[in-house]
């Protein structure tokens, strides 16, 4: 494959950098740092330290016999993102965007957040790193995640309602990225997923490597070899572009994103833009999209509020053009069955977000051979999920 | 030279700044946006810029965000922008510059989309989320068509970047006067004159300024420094606020007269 994106963050023709005049230079600032910190080994060294020490990597490649067992096909294995510390893939990233802001002398951080799992990894960074913080989250996130905003408050970051839209992730995100264009000349961007303007989609997935890194490195001690296939949920693509890089010129490992297909993908009641959006652009980068015809954003919908996102990441909608990586969709109901099939076969609550991906591992299992392996990546747990799960119930 | 470029050389000559006025296309209806622009253009304003709205405006205020929801919920589409310029342009000469973002462009089609402006008589166009980098994509078919590319300077820009921007400016450059989004802080005068001052060392283009100017005293200062002011949000708060009176028209001409009087 080629070495994607080119310097403008172009992976083919999605990706960019659309951003206003007033946060470019603050967009090329950070592109420079971060290129500078690639090649520092004391930076590599200094991030391998707190992934190791402070967010207790690497996480461990879990065999899950029961699972396996009820399901009758091929083997699975779980990446534990979940065991990071603050319970996800988050982490990773922002403790990298972290280091990278106090190497630019920056003592303010902002993040949006949908499920919350960003927002508490960021405000936990800040706290880490005595940085100011402020999280930018939906209302009708904060009503659906509440243990999250608590958990941001008591880590001392002030967290943001945003009213706009439909109060969930997107606009979370357009409330932070114009709280940023007014306040860019001290304040850094902690961007939760493989998405936004150039260089955020491929910074991030640089940080979430790590996870299929480590994954590659744990079967093939286990199982001496490279598995069969991999899962991972959707939302903007962070666990899954982590989950999958490590792997992406072994052209005999299938790659799975699992998007969230909501109520129905015959409803609009939806979040998946590769398999049901369009070409377009939104905040700062060119990718599928959920549109209309006149290219005016549609809400995004998904019971897993990390989901709930109208775009996604432009090197996603470079792998499903290319059809590196296939991309299908799993629906609330389906996500919530997998949900209570993981927490009461292994003992695993698992995200929301990430029982879209066991859901659709369950869907392929069975039909395959046993001697073959799937690999999920469990990109967090389920705790925030509680309230929701009854509601449901 | 189009209508943008000499509407600033007759200003120039009779010692006047330009005003340039931005309002939401469709709110509250396309049909007063339409009643808008003609009074306005009698009562002093220069040159509009007409929002085209989109439903993610990450560059725009409070004030502006609202009018594009609203002028979204009434129907209007860039379709709908466009029939207007072409349905003005039977009445009014005055330069029209398109304001918005990529997206419902890149949705329309962006050849057809500059054919179809320059058909319907726009002069410009201002897209906030293409920066140089991006601009290409838009520009091969605005460019020949022989639209205005307005660009953007923030405060935030640095000299090698704004040498990049001039090189490529059409029309007349923008200057975003406050580091933040539309309508949302007061201009410094003292920083946005040191600002124009470098920028002019380097360019003949025509300079305006815009994003926070609401009141006759700012236009004043910052008329004295450039060669145009941008008022936005401002009126965006007027024409909501009066959008049931039978007045509407008349309140927002009368605002703008006195904007423009301290530029003449
Ligand atoms: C546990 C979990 N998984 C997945 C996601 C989706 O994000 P991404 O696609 O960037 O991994 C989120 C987002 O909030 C999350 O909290």
């Amino acid at each position: 494959m080629k070495n994607l994106p080119d310097q403008y963050g172009h992976f083919d023709i999605f990706g960019g950098r659309y951003a206003a005049e007033t946060l470019m230079p603050a967009l090329l600032e950070l592109e420079e740092a971060y290129d500078k910190a690639k090649k520092d080994k004391s930076f590599a060294k200094e991030f391998d330290w707190y992934r190791r020490e402070y967010a207790g990597r690497p996480t461990p490649l879990y065999f899950a016999r029961r699972m396996t067992n009820a399901l009758g096909g091929a083997k699975i294995y779980l990446k534990r993102e979940d065991l990071n510390h603050t319970g996800s893939h988050k982490i990773n990233n922002t403790l990298g965007q972290a280091l990278l802001a106090r190497r630019m002398g920056k003592k303010k951080v902002i993040a949006e957040t949908g499920a919350g799992q960003h927002g508490v990894a960021t405000a936990t960074v800040a706290a880490l790193f005595g940085m100011e913080c402020k999280i930018f989250m939906g209302e009708e996130d904060i009503r659906r995640q509440e243990p999250n905003v608590f958990r941001m408050k008591i880590l001392g970051a002030e967290v943001v309602p945003v009213k706009s839209g439909t109060s969930t992730l997107k606009d979370a995100m357009n409330e932070a990225m114009r709280y940023w264009v007014g306040s860019v000349r001290d304040t850094f961007y902690i961007i939760g997923t493989t998405a936004g303007p150039h260089p955020y989609p491929v910074m991030v997935r640089n940080f979430q490597s790590v996870i299929g890194l480590e994954l590659k490195k744990q079967i093939h001690k286990t199982e001496s070899r490279n598995p069969d296939a991999l899962v991972a949920c959707v939302g903007g693509g962070s666990n899954a572009m982590g989950t999958f890089y490590a792997f992406r010129n072994d052209k005999k490992v299938a790659m799975f994103g699992v998007e969230a297909a909501g109520h129905g993908m015959n409803t609009k009641e939806h979040s998946a833009s590769i398999s049901g959006g369009k070409v377009g652009v939104l905040h700062g980068n060119k990718t599928y999209l959920l549109q209309d015809e006149h290219g005016q954003v549609r809400d995004a919908y998904s019971i897993a509020a990390g989901l709930d996102y109208p775009g996604v990441g432009p090197e996603h909608a470079y792998l499903a053009q290319t059809g590196r990586a296939t991309y299908v969709t799993v629906t609330d109901a389906e996500a919530v069955d997998a949900f209570s099939f993981l927490s009461r076969k292994e003992g695993i609550i698992p995200a929301l977000e990430s029982s879209h991906a066991i859901a659709y591992a369950m869907k392929i299992a069975p039909a395959m051979k046993k001697n073959k392996i799937i690999v999920i990546c469990l990109s967090g747990r389920g705790d925030k999920d509680a309230q929701t799960i009854i509601e449901t119930m | 030279m189009g209508r943008i470029g000499r509407k600033f050389e007759s200003l120039h000559a009779k010692n006047e700044k330009a005003l340039i006025v931005y309002l939401t296309a469709g709110d509250p209806s396309l049909a007063i946006t339409k009643q808008l622009i003609l009074g306005l253009e009698k009562s002093g304003a220069d040159i509009l810029e007409i929002g085209v709205p989109f439903s993610d405006p990450t560059a725009d205020g409070p004030v502006i965000q609202a009018a594009s929801q609203r002028a979204l919920k009434t129907g209007t589409t860039l379709q709908g922008v466009l029939n207007l310029v072409a349905d003005i342009r039977r009445m009014s000469e005055i330069p029209i510059v398109l304001f918005g973002y990529f997206n419902p462009i890149f949705a329309y089609g962006v050849e057809k989309f500059a054919k179809t402006a320059e058909k319907a008589g726009v002069d410009g166009v201002l897209v906030v989320d293409l920066p140089p980098e991006e601009a290409p994509e838009l520009r091969i078919h605005t460019d020949a068509a022989g639209l205005d590319f307005i660009s953007l300077v923030a405060p935030t820009t640095g000299g090698d970047r704004l040498k990049t921007i001039l090189k490529d400016a059409t029309g007349f450059l923008y200057y975003i006067s406050i580091t933040g989004v539309t309508g949302t802080a007061a201009p410094k005068t003292a920083d946005i004159a040191r600002e124009i001052g470098k920028i002019r060392k380097l360019t003949k283009m025509p300079i305006a300024v815009g994003f926070g100017i609401s009141n006759a005293e700012q236009a004043k200062e910052i008329g004295a420094i450039a060669d145009g002011i941008v008022i936005g949000s401002a009126v965006v708060k007027l024409i909501n606020e009066n959008r049931n009176s039978d007045d509407l028209t008349e309140i927002v001409c009368k605002y703008i007269k006195n904007i423009k009087k301290p530029l003449v």
